[in-house]
């Protein structure tokens, strides 16, 4: 697993009190890991913190999954 | 608790995670030796603002909903019955339709239009009224604004609107309560990530827009909130009422963008 998944991994069982286990890929913030419309936004605010990037608002929209984030950041970190 | 608010007793609403410029100001008022009590409006605000409270030895963690007189009153008899009296009043809530932070100001709806008056602005006063009754040896009572009340500021739209009338009803209310000791401030922070600032739209262009213009070539922290919120909220200012308080870094005297300061665009990805 890369560096960026190691990362958001940890950003997402920090924040949702989730098992690491249970942080896969198609892993849906909501359905899956029980965040509520907050968590999302605050998720999202900490991915931009820890790398330093900006995510905006439709793509913030778009990022449902642990692999949609990783997706997005490691495009844009690039 | 030793401290410049050592025994004073203040409730703060509006709390909604450890990021929250509520927060900023309530932990500041802690550590100067006030007891605090909280408000929260609903289940995901519960879980946030729970632990924030407990962190800081607060008992007292209630729902509030603005909206609605009867939630207000509950909160108010709550404190009367564990307090007997109240020295100060964070308010920290507003509320505008998402949809409605972009686009053009003209194009808001009524529904919307009357939907953030009532709790961004109004919902101070109503919660005045209650306050006062708890206030006899006065108090103070503060809520947040911001400069898109005085400017036009991109995508703030009926959120500048309510926030004029709040910053409005500050001074009509400084009036009205000053015979009894009561003071009514504002503090109008420059912008900062919150959780409330992720709607509205661009809001990264308008911090870094004001990190580069601003005169101290900064944006606030919620320290730099904290403090001064304490600051209007305790006696240190005593003589202060009907002010609305700018915490900006200075940005409010701007009138053009620094001539050292870089062009900058719009990055939406």
């Amino acid at each position: 697993m890369s560096d960026i998944a190691d990362r958001v991994k940890k950003i997402v069982v920090e924040h949702l009190g989730v098992e690491e286990d249970k942080v896969v890929e198609a892993a849906s913030f909501i359905d899956d890991l029980g965040a509520d419309s907050l968590d999302t936004v605050e998720l999202v605010m900490a991915f931009e913190e820890e790398f330093g990037i900006e995510i905006p608002d439709d793509a913030a929209e778009s990022i449902q999954t642990f692999g949609d984030a990783v997706k997005f950041i490691t495009e844009k970190s690039a | 608790m030793s401290g410049l608010m050592a025994g004073k007793r203040g409730l703060i609403m509006g709390v909604a995670n450890d990021k929250s410029i509520a927060w900023g100001i309530a932990k500041v008022c802690r550590d100067q030796g006030a007891d605090l009590a909280f408000t929260y409006q609903g289940d995901a605000l519960k879980k946030r603002v729970e632990p924030l409270a407990e962190s800081v030895g607060s008992e007292i963690v209630l729902p509030c909903d603005v909206t609605d007189a009867a939630s207000m009153d509950a909160v108010f008899d709550e404190l009367r019955a564990r307090w007997g009296k109240l020295d100060f009043l964070l308010h920290a809530i507003a509320y505008a339709d998402k949809s409605e932070l972009k686009g053009r100001y003209v194009d808001t709806s009524p529904e919307n239009f009357e939907m953030s008056m009532n709790i961004s602005c109004y919902s101070f006063t109503a919660l005045a009224q209650r306050a006062e009754k708890m206030m006899p040896d006065g108090g103070s009572l503060l809520t947040l604004t911001y400069y898109g009340a005085e400017r036009v500021m991109p995508h703030y739209n009926v959120m500048g609107v309510a926030k004029a009338a709040l910053e409005a009803s500050v001074r009509y209310m400084a009036a009205d309560l000053g015979k009894q000791g009561v003071r009514v401030n504002a503090l109008s922070a420059g912008p900062i990530k919150t959780l409330a600032a992720s709607g509205i739209g661009d809001f990264r262009y308008i911090l870094k827009w004001n990190e580069l213009n601003a005169p101290l070539r900064r944006n606030v922290s919620q320290e730099d909130v904290g403090k001064a919120g304490f600051y209007l909220l305790s006696d240190l200012s005593s003589g202060v009422t009907g002010e609305c308080h700018h915490v900006d870094c200075g940005y409010h005297v701007v009138g053009m963008k620094a001539e050292d300061a870089p062009d900058i665009g719009l990055d939406r990805g």
